[in-house]
């Protein structure tokens, strides 16, 4: 019987946004689900998101955001993931993203925008279900 | 409040009640379901007779308004001689527009006004840093010079209006920058009335904009509450907040007891200082969430006042009975707001107010009900300033003092409030305070646990959020247009910086930096050469650059 591997997780704050409620939540409501979370914590840039992403050889990139500065700092994030070889990383958001803006986020790569009041279960389920399959 | 006799068949007849009539009842209409509790756990009764309050003492635990200790109300006459203050938080994009909006909130009867400043702002950043780019103006206004303030008081007399401002990190400066337009405007330091958030330590467990660390930023905070009491007497140098604890996910108990816990902390800083305690604590205010459950918060405002009075008597031995009265502001709870149909949030908002008002506060803020979508809409926003006009003028509450004492239920929170929140400062005190707490994580993991447990319930639909996990709808209604902040503000905002730095004299700038430097060396009152140096049009960021190489930067600690 060979022991699954979890699936690696980053919960990560970009931006100034100091708003970590819901993103400590998500983390350990992904904990309690048996994948393995790392909290990037506030103040992230997306170099450093990036580089926590690949140290930490994560599967996910859930990024939480409500200070509005989503189309800036989002786009440059799909980038260097694309630059560094992660650009299989299944990258999800949440947090005060207006719904306009979504259609622009999935098309650079972000695969789905989970607004306020998503019950935790249902990250859960498209976490399991849309994360890449590793050998 | 009943004797002993009486109170004994009033007990005698509740429990043949609840042997005969209530489960004649409840087996034919079970109850919705098989307990009730409040925010904080605490099973809620079915009923509250006299029983429930019989230590109870009127003169001793409740007493008069205006008198210790205060549960009643501060003052004699609460609304009935003058209305809370309508205090909208306000500030998006560039100072001119939030100029625009003050303007229409005052025109529209707020009485107040409060600043929301942007992210780049609250940390100590220019709208040119490298961490600002795409959140210049977004969540608050974007100030990095004292031009910036200059525009935004424009056209607004600062002996007519009071303002608070919600600034903690760079509180210094923001003052500093308010007292130059003062002086600019000619009015007297000693007439410059509003205040500055500047709670360090709820940062550091709750809202999480730090600059500094630990002790500089108690420090800071100290510089200011010395400043205040000695040059500007009618500033409230410090909001000790348990907003920011409750949104964080608190309930309602921790709120209460780790706000007074920091106050604590502050008054024992103060006093290190070197000054008497009646030489500042009347000056001390306080800020509570307004949340869900209507009698919880009322109980809650009225625990506090009784609490903080006999903090400041009994551990403090203040004299002067101001330095016993809690003034409070609350702000109604932005997290219990819904992106679904907003227009209800309009309902939730007017309970809170109610429970606020209800509660004695002296000053107010609601939410738009477009907050969980966006910044206030103008026309949202104006709905929330006609809340609390209506509840001040069509529904007779504000008419007389606390109408809420007396009430069985009440009472018996408000009692258990105290009893609950004197546990966790008891605790908090052995831990050796705060500081310590911080350190090991205390608040941090006691909040994440609330707000994971009112999550988990949510989920399992334990608690019914309408709109959200109960009576959803498949198309939405959005009256408003929501507010955008156009990304242009960023470049307006970098041409004024540009232009604030050619025009100054950066030899002035460069000089009074100097002696910022120095002063912070020596540990001196940074006030007044903080002062000095927003006038030379030095930056927020050029001056907390300087603090920040004195001071260090501060590394949370990450508790899940």
């Amino acid at each position: 019987m060979s022991s699954e591997r979890k699936i690696r997780v980053a919960v990560a704050k970009p931006g100034l946004n100091s708003h970590d409620r819901g993103a400590k939540i998500v983390a350990r409501a992904l904990r309690d689900a048996g994948m393995e979370v790392i909290y990037t914590g506030l103040r992230q840039t997306p170099e450093q998101i990036v580089e926590t992403a690949l140290q930490e050889d994560v599967d996910v990139i859930a990024l939480s955001i409500l200070s509005g500065a989503h189309m800036t700092l989002f786009p440059r994030i799909m980038e260097l993931l694309k630059q560094k070889g992660l650009a299989d990383v299944l990258v999800f958001a949440g947090g005060i993203i207006p719904t306009e803006d979504v259609p622009a986020l999935k098309k650079i790569g972000i695969a789905e925008v989970f607004g306020p009041g998503t019950p935790t279960d249902t990250l859960v389920e498209f976490v399991k279900e849309n994360v890449r399959k590793r050998e | 409040m009943f004797d002993e006799g009486r109170l004994n068949e009033i007990v005698k007849e509740r429990k043949r009640w609840e042997k005969t009539t209530v489960p004649r009842w409840v087996r034919r209409h079970p109850e919705r379901k098989g307990e009730f509790s409040t925010s904080s756990g605490r099973l809620i009764k079915r009923l509250y007779t006299p029983e429930d309050v019989k230590g109870l003492d009127y003169l001793r635990d409740l007493g008069f308004p205006g008198k210790f200790p205060f549960t009643r109300g501060l003052h004699a006459t609460m609304y009935r001689g003058r209305l809370w203050t309508m205090r909208q938080f306000a500030g998006f994009g560039t100072a001119e527009q939030t100029n625009a909006r003050f303007k229409y909130l005052l025109k529209e009867g707020e009485t107040g006004l409060s600043i929301a400043f942007d992210y780049p702002t609250i940390m100590g950043c220019d709208s040119d840093h490298p961490m600002a780019k795409g959140e210049v103006g977004q969540c608050g206004v974007a100030v990095s010079s004292l031009r910036d303030m200059e525009i935004l008081f424009d056209g607004i007399p600062l002996d007519r209006v009071t303002t608070s401002m919600t600034i903690n990190g760079p509180a210094a400066m923001l003052l500093a920058m308010y007292v130059a337009i003062g002086d600019k405007q000619r009015v007297p330091r000693e007439r410059l009335g509003g205040t500055t958030q500047n709670d360090m330590l709820k940062e550091f467990f709750a809202q999480k904009l730090c600059i500094f660390p630990p002790k500089p930023s108690l420090k800071l905070v100290t510089d200011i509450i010395e400043y205040c009491a000695r040059h500007l007497p009618k500033w409230n140098p410090i909001s000790i907040s348990g907003y920011h604890i409750r949104e964080a996910g608190s309930n309602a108990v921790q709120e209460l007891a780790f706000t007074l816990a920091d106050g604590i902390a502050y008054v024992e800083s103060t006093l290190k200082r070197g000054l008497k305690v009646d030489d500042f604590a009347p000056r001390l205010s306080f800020f509570f969430a307004s949340h869900n459950n209507f009698f919880e918060e009322a109980a809650k405002f009225r625990a506090a006042r009784r609490l903080w009075a006999k903090i400041m008597k009994e551990r403090f031995r203040a004299r002067s009975p101001r330095s016993l009265w809690m003034r409070m502001h609350v702000q109604t709870s932005g997290c219990t707001l819904t992106a679904q149909q907003p227009v209800n949030n309009i309902v939730r908002v007017a309970l809170q107010s109610l429970a606020a008002v209800l509660g004695g506060t002296q000053s107010l803020h609601t939410n738009s009900f477009d907050e969980a979508l966006a910044l206030p809409s103008e026309k949202a926003v104006r709905v929330a300033l006609r809340t609390q006009q209506i509840i001040a003028h069509e529904s007779g509450v504000a008419d007389t003092v606390d109408p809420l004492a007396g009430s069985y239920y009440v009472e018996a929170l408000t009692n258990e409030m105290e009893e609950r929140v004197t546990e966790y400062i008891d605790k908090i005190d052995a831990m050796g305070g705060v500081i310590p707490a911080i350190e090991k994580g205390f608040f941090q993991r006691e909040i994440a646990d609330s707000a994971y447990k009112y999550q988990r319930e949510i989920d399992q639909k334990e608690r019914v959020l309408v709109g959200v996990n109960e009576y959803t709808v498949e198309e939405d209604w959005v009256p408003v247009e929501l507010l955008r902040v156009h990304p242009k503000v960023e470049e307006e905002q970098l041409a004024r910086l540009q232009r604030v730095k050619r025009e100054r004299s950066n030899g002035r700038v460069r000089k009074v930096l100097d002696e910022l430097h120095d002063a912070a060396k020596r540990d001196e009152n940074l006030m007044p050469t903080i002062i000095e140096a927003v006038k030379a049009y030095a930056t927020l960021g050029e001056i907390c650059d300087v603090l920040r190489g004195v001071f260090g930067e501060y590394r949370e600690l990450i508790v899940i």
